[in-house]
């Protein structure tokens, strides 16, 4: 709606007939309103305010009055009479135009009614219609038409008349708005000009600023209340602008008025549309700063009100009284104490009413982060008037705040008519706070809760508690200590839980205040010891929380009765370190326990104990948790705890939660070592837990005297403890030893921390990450080991005894008894010394060592329990020299000796000896077998050889170590024929055997009467490591039995060639001859062996022969072997003739001749034949086999060992069922033709050689 | 104060918080902290309405009588504030915004140093010495 002056000048009789239906009409339809400066268009409707003209009230030069100000003047007339028109409405026409040019209002409208009426009228002088408004309109339309309209039969309902008056309101409304346009124009262009010169002396701020209201009015009339709010806005912004200057330093002088001091500050006033009280001050220039800051905002809340924004409102407010505080500070106006305090609080109430007043219930509780800055606001500012006025002290006010009161109450002035008979007005609550101290105090503590309940719906839980500790600062004051720590407390919660440490450590002083006030000693004494440790306090004031606790400590009385803190608040767990490092002991040994603690008082402390108990744990499964234990916890020996919250001074205790630390556990049976059950443990449930507890309960009141830790636990009586007594504590890091208990074997966990202080102990309930100790029992141990590898058999050897002596500790006369062997000795060593270990070296002490026939008795030294010692003794093993069958002998300990037998070893080429060695020990009813591996330096082998009747000895020996050895005094003797000789044909007495050689040894039998068919030999040399002297040489015995020694047949073979040749050809056949001898007359054994008797009483044997030729030069022809029968006679000789053919030319070796023994099948024996061992005579290529093996087996027989003498035992038996070919021994038969050869020559009519190229 | 500069962790505890004058420390330890009530139910909002793109510059979160308080927030959630005397009228949304953009690269420049484990106290001597540039300019 739109509120224009149209002032009306002609007929009145005519306009007042038509003013209803025109009032009515005007605003019907929206008009466009183009404007200036790229506005926006808009729809506006026209309401329009008609005026009789009068002269007067037409506007003076240099009005500024924008409302009252006439936008258009309308000339009524109905005159259709020429005469009357010039007669008197021309001139009264020409008055009222000319008045208005003088007053320079050119918008002018002259409306024309004609009606059917009037024509019939004045029917004589009737001139045609159009005339009249022709006339019109040449008189005084110069060529503006349009200022004449005509308006036909207006009270008739004729479409006709529907027309006109359509048209003419159009007219109205063009012209009319064109008019305002202009107007508004030129107003604000004044307006602008106004301002521009603002800066020139004698502008006032007042005078302009009643200017922009004018045009604000404006729009609020158009309802643009925008508009109007800019206006308000530009106003506000210039006198903030105004008001920073000033504190620049640029003074404009018409600001002097609002820097007068404040007399009233009953602060804002929004119930009125328009305060004008206070707006007449403003237009007089009287106003103070809070005057007109009070008025444009009231204009500013009521604009924003009507376009819905009532939440700006309290934003704006909020700015408002912030601003104003500070620009009555920046312009030094003197204001009485607190009585700013009033006019924020009472602005602050009004601005909520207000609002109160335009919204509903739920929209409020919606909007609560509006407005809940005001209440906030509003109880600040109470309060504080309550600290000034004497209202919150325990006494009461005294008769200065009385006085003071009075002063403040006589700034309010008297209520405004508007809230007399409100009961809730701001004005009566701040009277009555200010009253007594209980409505103080009710006042007081609605608000606080109000704000409180705000700020946590809307969850600013920091702000509520924020209001919370101001509540709790306002009930200490009033000595109610129980109520401020609860508020007190729930905001510690908060910091703690965030971190911030100066709240933290604020808050936290004013609890202490709260708990000493209450009595309650075990909180205050955690409370105070925490803020001891506090870094943000003055060391004065450490010191005096540190007094309060050790005061509290030292005083006399029950001692029965002690407080328990936690020690996080004294002191911090920061290392642990075990002496030694691998904590783990051997039962009743020393380990120390090193801590450092961080104490975190400001002096030094002196504790009567610091005690730590443990959990022990006998160890069942063993082994397996243990070094799982191990790996976890120790490194070097040293747990490092991590920092709690309060040192590093960031992480809030929130961020520190511990990490699940898991443990994979193993029950292993304790005889198989076979699973029988897995499992992972969580080691620091009992954190973990504790957390999850305390988080949970949160919700509850806090009962624990400080959020950050949980009631700390009770030391457990009596269980095993690490104790020291009556230490100081200084400042800082400290170092204190503890020595562990260590005399069961098992595993300790360390579990508390406690330190007494007198009255008071301080206890860290769970020591994490755990730390735990082991101690081990062990059972005396005796090894023996090689003092250099490898133990060689036959030379004197170091070998070392290392005993660990475990548990047991050896006392004097304390001996090892050695078992003797006669294949070990035991020499003493050279160096008859035990040294005595642990770690370092502890002792040297001699050894002695008495050695009877069947024992060796080595006293030890006294050593204490959990040492080494160590001595070394010279043990010589003896080779065994070969196959001696020697009588069982036992022990003295009744066990059967055990042999030493050689066997190869995969890991040398020596042949080892596994050497036992029983050893009777003190600490043991068994006794100890040790076993010690020797290895043989050397290998031999033997071989008989022949020449004709004459037999050699060869020895080989190699050295398959890998020491160089002097050998010497290489011997052969037989040992059961006297009449024997051996002769050697060795020419070096002494000589070299390095490593990995041989030596091979000669000797020439030599016999008188017979040569026995058997020789029992024996090797022995003497060897000693190379550059030693000749009493270290150790002899070496190699026993050896040869059988069947004698030769018994000599074969000699000869080759003729063909008849007719002087020499053999190849593809010729040869005749080859072998002659059979007997050399010897029978042994009596042999005969009962295997010998017939010849139908002619001769014995005979048979032997067979075979010819064979491996190297295809010899082509056989007929038969190739036979068998013949010898008569047992010396020289009986048979001769064989047999065909060969030499193949190639050349010197051919002679075709190899072999002389078996056959035995016959005897058929008086039954034994079902062995189809294995059938012979096959006809079948050359198997006789070949046996033959083969049968030479291999004669080797291993010639060895002369046991087990091949058995064997020919078993053979003989069969050979009494089967036919059989047994093989001579190598002596037995001398073949003279061996490696003899024959020159052959190539076929005499072959010519043609064969060359084979590849 | 004059100014006072804090940093704050996303678990809303201090990382940084330096203010000029030492008397009224605890005082602004408090405003900083109560602030955090306003970052966060700005952060929540923007989140709401705007999803990724959003403007780290939180504006002034709440004035008081004496004080304003300035907001900022990186993409990590570390909360810059940045208290200034209500006095102080030279500093406008123009100057906040810049002396934010300076505090939020010296920032970067400490996360970036290996050695700073992120989540501890800031004690670079480089993001000391701007903000005691800013302290000294403002102040």
């Amino acid at each position: 709606m739109f509120c224009v002056f149209l002032l009306g000048a002609g007929d009145q009789e005519l306009f007042r007939s038509l003013y209803t239906t025109l009032a009515q009409q005007l605003p019907r339809e929206p008009m466009e309103w183009r404007r200036t400066y790229g506005r926006a268009p808009k729809m506006i409707h026209l309401e329009a305010n008609f005026v009789q003209f009068k002269e007067e009230l037409l506007p003076k030069e240099g009005n500024k009055a924008l409302l009252t100000f006439p936008f258009l003047h309308i000339y009524w007339t109905d005159c259709c009479d020429t005469e009357a028109y010039k007669g008197s409405v021309k001139e009264d026409m020409l008055r009222w135009q000319n008045s208005l040019r003088t007053h320079a209002s050119p918008d002018w409208v002259i409306i024309v009614v004609e009606s059917n009426d009037n024509k019939k009228k004045n029917k004589t002088n009737i001139l045609p219609r159009s005339s009249i408004v022709d006339k019109i309109r040449g008189d005084f339309c110069n060529k503006q038409n349009d200022r004449c309209v005509v308006l036909s039969d207006p009270l008739k309902d004729t479409s006709r008349s529907q027309e006109s008056w359509n048209s003419l309101l159009l007219k109205l409304r063009t012209l009319l708005l064109m008019s305002f346009t202009k107007n508004l124009g030129r107003f604000e262009d004044d307006m602008r000009t106004l301002r521009e010169k603002r800066t020139q002396p004698g502008w006032s701020f007042c005078e302009y600023f009643m200017v922009q209201e004018e045009l604000a009015f404006v729009f609020e009339m158009l309802q643009q209340f925008e508009d109007a709010l800019v206006q308000y806005d530009e106003l506000d912004a210039l006198f903030t602008q105004y008001v920073l200057n000033f504190g620049a330093g640029d003074t404009a002088n018409w600001l002097g008025s609002f820097c007068a001091p404040v007399r009233n500050w009953s602060g804002l006033l929004l119930r009125r549309p328009i305060d004008m009280e206070k707006r007449d001050g403003i237009q007089r220039g009287e106003a103070s700063l809070l005057d007109l800051r009070s008025y444009l905002f009231s204009r500013q809340c009521t604009l924003l009100i009507f376009l819905q924004r009532p939440w700006e409102v309290t934003l704006r407010a909020l700015e408002l009284l912030h601003n104003c505080v500070q620009e009555l500070r920046l312009l030094e106006v003197s204001v009485l104490e607190g009585a700013l305090d009033c006019w924020v609080f009472l602005s602050c109430l009004e601005v909520l009413h207000r609002i109160e007043g335009c919204c509903d219930q739920a929209q409020l509780a919606a909007n609560c982060s509006h407005t809940v800055g005001l209440w906030a606001y509003a109880t600040d500012k109470l309060k504080s008037l309550g600290e000034l006025c004497g209202l919150v002290s325990e006494k009461g006010p005294t008769s200065e705040d009385l006085n003071r009161t009075v002063d403040l109450l006589a700034g309010l002035g008297d209520e405004r008519p508007e809230t007399v008979h409100s009961l809730q007005s701001p004005y009566k609550k701040l009277k009555e706070a200010l009253s007594s101290v209980e409505a103080f105090e009710r006042h007081y503590l609605d608000l606080s809760h109000a704000a409180m309940e705000m700020y946590r719906a809307i969850g600013r839980l920091r702000s509520a508690r924020l209001v919370g500790k101001s509540l709790a600062e306002f009930y200490m004051r009033k000595g109610d200590a129980e109520r401020a720590e609860n508020f007190l407390q729930e905001a510690l919660k908060s910091y703690v839980s965030e971190g911030w440490s100066l709240p933290v450590t604020h808050t936290r002083r004013q609890i202490a205040e709260c708990q000493k006030l209450l009595g309650r000693t075990e909180d205050y004494l955690q409370t105070s010891a925490l803020l001891a440790g506090d870094v943000n306090l003055s060391t004065e004031e450490r010191k005096h929380f540190c007094q309060e606790v050790l005061t509290y400590a030292g005083k006399p009385g029950d001692q029965s009765h002690k407080v328990t803190l936690s020690m996080s608040v004294f002191t911090e767990l920061t290392r642990l370190q075990f002496h030694p490092a691998k904590a783990s002991v051997h039962s009743g040994a020393v380990l120390q326990v090193e801590l450092t603690l961080r104490c975190l008082m400001p002096v030094s402390v002196h504790l009567q104990q610091l005690a730590a108990s443990i959990h022990f744990e006998v160890n069942h499964g063993d082994t397996l948790r243990r070094s799982k234990g191990h790996q976890r916890q120790t490194n070097q020996g040293t747990v490092e705890f991590s920092l709690g919250s309060s040192a590093t001074g960031g992480m809030p205790a929130s961020a520190l939660v511990p990490s699940l630390e898991l443990d994979e556990v193993q029950d292993r049976s304790p005889t198989d070592n076979s699973l029988n059950s897995t499992a992972v443990v969580c080691r620091n449930t009992h954190l973990l837990m504790r957390l999850h507890d305390s988080s949970s309960s949160s919700s509850s009141p806090p009962d624990t005297p400080n959020c950050i830790n949980a009631a700390p636990v009770a030391m457990k009586e009596g269980a095993q403890m690490l104790k020291v007594q009556d230490v100081t504590l200084e400042p800082g890091n400290n170092s204190i030893i503890l020595t562990a208990p260590s005399e069961r074997p098992g595993t300790y966990i360390l579990r508390q921390l406690c330190v007494t202080v007198g009255h008071v102990q301080f206890v860290l309930p769970h020591i994490y990450p755990s730390v735990q100790y082991d101690v081990y029992s062990q059972e005396p141990q005796l090894t023996v080991e090689p003092l250099s590898e490898p133990l060689l058999a036959g030379l004197p050897q170091m070998v070392k005894f290392t005993l660990l002596t475990g548990h047991y500790a050896v006392k004097k006369g304390d001996a090892l008894q050695l078992s003797n062997t006669e294949t070990m000795p035991v020499f003493p060593s050279t160096e008859k010394k035990a040294k005595t270990h642990r770690n370092t070296l502890v002792g040297e002490s001699l050894l002695s060592i008495q050695a009877s026939e069947k024992v060796t008795s080595i006293s030890l030294p006294p050593t204490p329990p959990y040492h080494t010692l160590e001595f070394q003794l010279q043990v010589l093993c003896i080779i065994p020299s070969g196959s001696q069958r020697l009588p069982n002998e036992r022990l003295t300990n009744g066990e059967v000796r055990h042999r030493p037998r050689s066997y190869s070893h995969p890991d040398t080429p020596m042949a080892a000896i596994d050497q036992r060695m029983s050893i009777d020990c003190p600490w043991s009813i068994y006794s100890t077998l040790l076993a010690l591996t020797f290895y043989i330096p050397f290998k031999t082998k033997h071989s008989l050889l022949s020449a004709g009747n004459r037999k050699y000895i060869q020895v080989w020996l190699r050295n398959v170590s890998d020491v160089n050895f002097t050998l010497a005094d290489v011997k052969l003797s037989e040992k059961q024929q006297a009449s024997l000789e051996l002769q050697s044909l060795n020419t070096k007495t002494q000589q070299l055997l390095c490593s990995r050689h041989s030596v091979f040894c000669l000797w020439e039998v030599r016999w008188k009467d017979d040569l026995p068919l058997c020789l029992q030999c024996v090797f022995s040399a003497n060897f000693s490591p190379l550059n030693q002297d000749v009493s270290a040489f150790k002899p070496f015995h190699y026993q050896f039995q040869l059988e069947r020694v004698p030769t018994l047949y000599s074969v000699k073979a000869e080759i003729f060639p063909p008849a007719g040749e002087q020499h053999c050809r190849s593809g010729l056949l040869c005749g080859l001859e072998v002659c059979i001898t007997r050399l010897t007359e029978p042994a009596e054994a042999e005969l009962a062996e295997d010998s017939k008797t010849d139908s002619d009483g001769l014995k005979t044997t048979k032997l067979m022969y075979e010819v064979a030729d491996s190297s295809s030069n010899w082509a056989v022809c007929g038969r190739s072997s036979g068998t013949v029968s010898m008569p047992m006679a010396a020289n009986a000789t048979h001769k064989v003739q047999i065909e060969v053919m030499p193949l190639f030319a050349g010197h051919l070796p002679f075709p190899k001749i072999k002389v078996l023994k056959y035995l016959p099948h005897t058929p008086s024996t039954t034994i079902q034949p062995d189809p294995d061992s059938c012979l096959e005579n006809d079948s050359l290529s198997l006789l070949d086999k046996t033959l083969e093996d049968q030479g291999d087996t004669a080797s291993i027989r010639s060895r002369g060992s046991i087990h091949s003498v058995g064997s020919n035992e078993h053979q003989q038996q069969r050979s009494s069922t089967m036919p059989r070919l047994e093989p001579f021994s190598p002596g037995q038969v001398f073949n003279h033709s061996q490696s003899q050869q024959v020159l052959v020559l190539p076929a005499a009519d072959d010519h043609i050689i064969e060359v084979n190229a590849t | 104060w004059r100014v006072g500069i804090a940093v704050i962790a996303k678990e809303n505890y201090p990382l940084y918080i330096r203010s000029v004058a030492s008397q009224s420390e605890l005082k602004f330890h408090y405003t900083v902290h109560t602030s955090l009530d306003v970052v966060e139910e700005k952060i929540s909002a923007v989140g709401k309405s705007l999803g990724d793109q959003r403007e780290l510059y939180l504006g002034l979160l709440y004035p008081t009588e004496d004080y304003k308080v300035y907001g900022y927030v990186t993409n990590s959630k570390v909360k810059f504030v940045i208290v200034v005397d209500s006095s102080n009228t030279s500093l406008r949304d123009n100057e906040i915004r810049s002396m934010f953009r300076k505090l939020h690269n010296s920032f970067t420049d400490v996360m970036c140093n290996p050695f700073h484990n992120p989540g501890d106290p800031i004690q670079s001597k480089a993001f000391d010495g701007i903000v005691s540039g800013m302290m000294v300019q403002t102040g």
